[in-house]
């Protein structure tokens, strides 16, 4: 869906998302990482279970909610990718316990 | 009819389009009037979304027990409207009447509890429902996960909580399909009685009532001298802080921390004096934050997703106000703070009367004839 620009070279970063690894590049966002790497649906909605992907990457819509190495709810326009990085999608609410 | 106005004929306007009117139009409409909703527009200052959504009962009153009654008699029809609701608009109002709490962070706080407890269910008169001082042991097998500052706090098993956004939306599509005529931008300027019905101007045009209901929150101190009555009011802010979405943890409503049916947790309960609704009082924040973390810490954990402040209508002894002008004879004034709270009682008990024609004598209490006190001479 997404294609990188091609005269834009950049360090590769590998990050796993839902356990599968995934090549990003150092400067993206996680949002893009995952948009780049071809997922169509990033986490499914905590009210109504529809699926939903990142959208206004900026920060807003909070469309773009992953879970970012064992934190869930993180916005994932707004983390930078890191070597290592453990992603997963989300399915429902976030769990806390006491 | 002048050029360029239009005129329409009805039983009862109601002015104010809140959950107050709403509630009030809801149950004037099931009753078969005709009635037409007369409201601003998107950018008022709107109580019924900036509210924290309690169906709160234990200590409203002190200082008038009939409101104690009176809250505690909505409360009972509260799952009457909620089904009411749910079958004729299909929305789930989210209604959980499963007891309610408030908590004290000192020996200080509970000892003030526990006296003011005492004071309201030592009023002559006042309704009969159990208040419980609760321990930290007895706290906790309701309310797992609390802080090590908590001491104690006070259970009344007929508190609870609503979706109210969702409440605010099923009023005004069930009192739409009862047919009411649901004015947006149309805040009312004028009102003229004159031959036994009330003429009144709102956005550009004139419409024609039988009955006037005043329902407008704090702007009811300027439309009740329109028609001879009276609504002293004196609004506060408040400040409210929503966190993220997580799964339930918290089966009861506390009176400042609120899990809803979304997820979400609403934390609030600040009072300012004052009007303007923009801006925040960081300081505010801070405090309700630190309450809430030290309440429960695992509060501390979650991510805040919004924060705002809000408008609470309030009349100037904190008591609501209903009354019918005897000069305007079909005028009534509705006012209260605790519109979700009342909800019930407006659409099954309140609107009934104003289709009769008359407030029964057990609202005689909350007639705002309890502020004329004589100049002591």
């Amino acid at each position: 869906m997404f294609k990188r620009l091609p005269d834009c070279p950049a360090t590769a970063v590998i990050l796993t998302v839902d356990g599968r690894a995934i090549e990003a590049r150092e400067g993206d966002s996680v949002a893009a990482a995952l948009l780049a790497a071809g997922f169509a649906q990033t986490r499914q909605s905590a009210v109504s279970q529809s699926p939903r992907a990142p959208y206004c990457m900026m920060g807003v819509c909070f469309e773009c909610m992953v879970t970012v190495d064992g934190v869930a709810n993180r916005q994932g326009c707004m983390v930078p990718v890191r070597e290592g990085m453990r992603i997963e999608t989300l399915r429902g609410r976030r769990e806390i316990s006491a | 009819m002048s050029v360029g106005a239009q005129r329409d004929d009805f039983d009862v306007a109601v002015v104010g389009g809140g959950l107050v009117g709403a509630a009030v139009a809801y149950g004037l409409g099931r009753l078969g009037n005709r009635v037409v909703v007369l409201d601003e527009g998107d950018m008022a200052v709107r109580a019924s979304r900036a509210n924290f959504a309690l169906v709160w009962v234990q200590s409203k009153g002190l200082g008038m027990p009939e409101y104690a009654g009176w809250t505690v008699a909505s409360a009972e029809a509260w799952p009457e409207l909620a089904e009411e609701l749910r079958r004729e608009t299909r929305l789930d109002v989210h209604l959980e009447q499963t007891g309610g709490f408030h908590i004290a962070l000192s020996e200080a706080e509970l000892e003030a509890r526990t006296s003011t407890l005492k004071r309201f269910h030592n009023q002559t008169g006042v309704a009969q429902y159990k208040t419980e001082i609760l321990g930290r042991a007895e706290l906790d097998r309701f309310l797992p996960g609390l802080g090590p500052d908590v001491v104690g706090g006070s259970y009344c098993a007929l508190d609870g909580h609503v979706n109210s956004l969702k409440l605010f939306r099923a009023l005004h599509i069930a009192m739409q399909a009862q047919g009411t005529k649901y004015l947006a931008d149309h805040a009312v300027t004028a009102i003229e009685h004159d031959k036994g019905a009330f003429r009144l101007t709102a956005g550009g045009r004139q419409v024609v009532a039988g009955k006037v209901v005043l329902a407008a929150g704090n702007a009811n101190q300027h439309l009740a001298p329109m028609v001879g009555l009276k609504a002293p009011m004196r609004p506060e802010r408040g400040q409210i802080i929503v966190t993220e979405r997580v799964k339930p943890f918290l089966r009861h409503p506390i009176v400042t921390i609120r899990q809803t049916d979304e997820g979400t947790v609403m934390l609030g309960d600040s009072k300012e004096e004052g009007t303007d609704p923009v801006g925040l009082n960081l300081g505010i924040s801070s405090t309700i934050a630190s309450r809430a973390v030290r309440t429960f810490p695992v509060l501390g954990k979650l991510n805040v997703i919004r924060s705002w402040r809000g408008i609470r209508v309030m009349p100037a002894d904190g008591f609501p106000i209903y009354e019918q002008s005897t000069s305007h004879p079909g005028a009534f004034v509705v006012t209260c703070h605790s519109g979700v709270t009342l909800a019930a009682a407006h659409a099954l008990k309140l609107a009934p009367m104003i289709h009769a024609g008359q407030l029964d004598e057990t609202l005689e209490a909350f007639s705002a004839r309890r502020f004329d006190v004589q100049a002591f001479a």
